[in-house]
């Protein structure tokens, strides 16, 4: 039932707004003439509806959720309530520097952090997401580019592999993307490369590790290579988690770097956002980010804006980024100390060899054998799909009823039939253990009853849902049946909220 | 060792499953030469105690200010049960709904704060959200040069927040879509439609119109949509939906009403926070929806013929299109969506209403007593939503610092952005704001006045 379908005429909360206030000395003409379609439900109505709504989501806290690529760790609960310290919430985006020296001081501190795990020389905290982020580092490229008066640099190199986000960023950007090729063991290939670089070359985008759950062996040679011909590399930190305190990917050669604090630094996922992605960059970045970014002088924090950079490229939010987000990953950070960062690289490790491993010796194929896991691997189910004719997405919705949500599937797109699972470091071995017998006795299933594996879900509060009939036949707002609303003012409206969508 | 579970024994009988013979090993493609030593300026771990009272301290150590700050971020009450549902783990730590079946929750939940705000708006269809008012408003500036297909120059009067303003420029700038701005009229405060008239015949991709407007001032929404409709170009509304409460939605201006409707989401029950995460909104006519970027959640049924809600319209998206998406945008505001929209539940369409009219009140209250002030003026004439500027007869740095030493975050200073108008400073008064806080305000700025 929608909430809209509990709204009863005139029913109001009256603790939660104010009691008399009548308008209006405003022009009549500016004024609404229809009520907004909004539910009349009592506190407890609503409190009752989202709650029961929040019971039909599968999620970090009630399941293990191996998604490959999106690194759903535990999301520690002191990073919530910390950041929602009353005094942080009330925090006017525009109040002045000094009232707010202790929340800048956080900030300021987070900006140092992620310089040294990175490597890098100089972070910003502004962006509101990774494909954000994305955009301003390719945006610095460019700057840096034009600055030097090269502008005969229209291309953004990027492997098959990449996340989607990577060529519409580069797109977005002005620049033409020169997509290259991966080779039989995941890492991408050199001669393609070698073949692709050149004078229009501006950069190239990597993940490393890459989509493929392995580490690119050849970075350094990439590194040079790009950089040689004029290029620069920009690192995508999506699976930043698999190599934090392993690697700095400021040594790896990167000159530009985003760090999606909704993975490596445990920031909630919320059900798609907020994100957050603070970019770092190389020295000869620096005259180009974005603004504003905490500098630290004379005992006081302040606020760096276009004035002290002035070839900026600008600002990319109205106030700061998602500042709350960036409190949550300061309290994280500081909860796992130095020895604390080394160790997520090493246990998301450790969980992901380890399933690869029991998932491997229970019949299932690995698709680069040969290979470590980083924090995640592909199982591709083409052969079994050939005997049985049970798909990907078969065993993954399968998975759901065993209570697992799927690990990503079809992505990325040049592994058939793929899964894409990554465990992160807080799974302990008795989930992993659980999973691999899910994983075994739907392989099972597959053999002995496919047709049950073929019509999962069935424990879900839906059935598999009917995405073309969603596609062709767009419902995207609920309509209210037309019936009248009085209000408070002293003439009657008529409520036609006109939300026909055919 | 924080959130890591595993146990001596079980680090032995994983590695033994793998082969390895230690955690190290398992790194061991990656060249020796680029291995990490030390996190030299990470310090040591903390105790959740002692995070505690970290953090504690340095909340304290910021308190809190009267404040009378909008400027596209304003302080609204928020009910308890908000954050208290949304922080749900079950929302709290869910990905984006991708599978489904085992995310009804979050999808039921996007597909009626889609309904809300299409009615809010007046629009057919709403997104589930983009990260914030300035980005959604850049994103319909892409929108509608896609959509009109032979002008790449968009027109932004200069009544629009200068922050988006700028925000505007650094994304569009590297697609080569030229920004124009229009100025404001000198008396009323709203967008100049004689500023307008200088353009000629020239093209245009679209028109941006506030409402209301940076200053506070209430826009002729009608003229300008019209205006712009009239010679091909789109009209983009920015507008805040705590306002749309009582104000004619941009789906019903002009004739044929605005053809994007954009803006900050914060006031719908999102906390100040120093600036995020907010959420933007947008949304738009049908004929438009396939260019509109972000997530969709469209009604469908499942194979039992009950309904559902799923993700859809995804071949306009990154993931699918990859270099030829509408957007680069993948992650939304999710969770804040989620805030607002059993804020908007909690305070139906009275509740709302009402919250609208006390801000407006109490702002039209405030000012009523400022301009008793020997030296302060309202600067325009315009009518008003819940914010005004007003020009004060000293240094209009100096006056805020002394209020900030008495505890009373007074306005924005708009020397930065607007010099032409003196020592003029933004102010607000929402529906937090008491009799006793707005005459606190008037007494303790007189008196810094009269000591200047």
């Amino acid at each position: 039932m929608l909430i809209f379908e509990h709204s009863r005429p005139g029913r109001r909360n009256y603790s939660q707004s104010p009691k008399a206030a009548e308008a209006t000395d405003i022009p009549e003409k500016l004024l609404r003439k229809t009520l907004p379609l909004l539910p009349e439900v009592s506190e407890m109505d609503a409190v009752r509806h989202y709650t029961r709504l929040s019971q039909k989501n599968f999620s970090i806290d009630t399941h293990f959720y191996p998604l490959g690529s999106c690194t759903m760790k535990y999301n520690p609960r002191a990073c919530n309530s910390l950041a929602m310290l009353p005094q942080f919430l009330a925090r006017h985006p525009r109040s002045p520097e000094s009232t707010g020296q202790g929340f800048l001081a956080c900030m300021y501190e987070l900006q140092e952090i992620l310089k040294d795990v990175t490597g890098m020389a100089g972070v910003s905290l502004t962006p509101m997401a990774g494909a954000q982020g994305e955009l301003i580092g390719i945006a610095m490229i460019r700057a840096y580019h034009e600055s030097r008066g090269d502008n005969a640099r229209t291309e953004i190199i990027v492997p098959d592999a990449a996340h989607g986000t990577n060529p519409a960023t580069a797109v977005m950007c002005g620049y033409k993307v020169v997509e290259i090729a991966t080779d039989k063991e995941g890492n991408v290939d050199m001669a393609a490369l070698k073949a692709a670089v050149g004078p229009k070359t501006a950069g190239l985008m990597l993940t490393n590790p890459s989509t493929l759950g392995v580490f690119e062996e050849n970075v350094a040679e990439m590194s040079r290579i790009v950089h040689q011909a004029g290029g620069l590399l920009y690192y995508d930190g999506a699976n930043l988690n698999a190599i934090l305190g392993k690697v700095k990917p400021g040594d790896m050669g990167f000159d530009v770097i985003h760090i999606n604090l909704h993975k490596t630094f445990s920031t909630p996922h919320g059900g798609g956002g907020p994100g957050s992605a603070p970019v770092g960059v190389a020295p000869r970045l620096l005259p180009f980010m974005p603004v504003p970014i905490v500098a630290f002088e004379n005992g006081t924090y302040r606020w760096q804006t276009e004035k002290d950079i002035p070839q900026s490229i600008g600002r990319l939010s109205a106030h700061m980024g998602n500042a709350g987000v960036l409190l949550r990953a300061y309290v994280y950070v500081r909860l796992l100390g130095a020895e604390g960062m080394h160790r997520v690289a090493e246990f998301a490790a450790l969980n992901a060899n380890y399933l690869m491993a029991e998932l491997q010796k229970a019949g299932f194929e690995i698709a680069y054998p040969n290979r470590r896991a980083s924090h995640e691997f592909i199982v591709t189910l083409k052969d079994l799909k050939e005997k049985t004719g049970v798909t990907a997405m078969n065993l993954a919705k399968r998975l759901l009823d065993k209570g697992y949500h799927a690990p990503t599937t079809y992505f990325p797109l040049l592994v058939p039939e793929c899964l894409l699972i990554e465990p992160a470091e807080t799974e302990s071995k008795e989930t992993l253990d659980a999973f691999v017998t899910a994983m075994k006795e739907i392989l099972e299933e597959t053999h002995t009853q496919p047709d049950l594996v073929k019509s999962a879900p069935h424990t879900t509060p839906v059935r598999r849902l009917d995405d073309v009939k969603a596609a062709r036949e767009l419902d995207l707002a609920w309509k209210a049946p037309t019936r009248n609303i009085s209000v408070t003012r002293t003439e009657t409206l008529t409520a036609i909220p006109s939300v026909s969508v055919a | 060792m924080p959130f890591i579970p595993h146990t001596e024994e079980d680090i032995q009988a994983m590695l033994a499953s793998i082969g390895a013979n230690s955690i190290d090993e398992l790194f061991d493609e990656i060249p020796p030469a680029l291995k990490t030593g030390s996190l030299k300026r990470v310090p040591p771990g903390l105790s959740e105690m002692e995070i505690s009272r970290l953090m504690l301290e340095r909340a304290e150590q910021d308190g809190r200010y009267l404040n009378f700050i909008g400027a596209g971020a304003y302080e609204h009450h928020i009910p308890a049960a908000v954050w208290q549902i949304a922080t749900r783990g079950e929302f709290y730590s869910s990905y984006t709904p991708y599978q489904a079946e085992a995310s009804q929750g979050t999808l039921q939940l996007l597909y009626e704060y889609q309904t809300m705000m299409a009615s809010l708006t007046g629009m057919d269809v709403s997104n589930a959200s983009m990260y914030d008012g300035a980005s959604a408003l850049a994103e319909a500036a892409l929108m509608a040069v896609r959509s009109h297909r032979t002008s790449r120059r968009i027109l932004i009067p200069q009544t629009v927040h200068p922050v988006y303003r700028s925000v505007v420029r650094a994304i569009v700038k590297n697609q080569g879509i030229e920004v124009v701005e229009v100025p404001y009229d000198k008396l009323s405060g709203q967008t100049s439609l004689d500023g307008l008239k200088n353009f000629g015949n020239e093209e245009f991709a679209a028109l941006v119109i506030p409402q209301p407007n940076f200053f506070g001032v209430l826009e002729d929404v009608d003229a300008l949509t019209s205006w712009a409709q009239s010679r091909d170009a789109f009209a983009i509304a920015v507008v805040n939906p705590m306002a749309l409460a009582m104000l004619t939605p941009p789906g019903e201006w002009g004739e044929k009403g605005a053809d994007i409707a954009v803006g900050e989401g914060q006031p719908l029950g999102i906390p100040l926070s120093s600036g995020g995460p907010y959420f933007g909104f947008m949304a738009c006519k049908q004929p438009l929806v396939r260019q509109m970027p972000g997530r969709i959640i469209g009604r469908t049924t499942d194979q039992e013929g009950s309904d559902g809600f799923v993700l859809t319209l995804q071949a306009r998206e990154q993931h699918i299109r990859r270099s030829k998406a509408t957007s680069n945008i993948c992650t939304n505001q999710g969770l804040m969506v989620t805030g607002a929209t059993i804020y908007l539940a909690l305070l139906g369409p009275e509740g709302l209403r009402r919250t609208a009219a006390e801000s407006h009140a109490n702002t039209a209250a405030l000012l009523e007593k400022l301009e008793r002030l020997k030296g302060v003026k309202r600067v325009f004439s315009g009518p008003l939503f819940h914010e005004a500027v007003i020009s004060l007869p000293h240094p209009s740095a100096s006056v805020l610092q002394a209020l900030e030493a008495r505890r009373i975050l007074g306005g924005l200073n708009l020397k930065e952005y607007y010099p032409e108008l003196g020592d003029a400073v933004l102010v607000c008064a929402t529906e937090t704001k008491t009799s006793a806080d707005m005459e606190k305000y008037v007494t303790q700025l007189g008196e810094v006045i009269r000591n200047s």
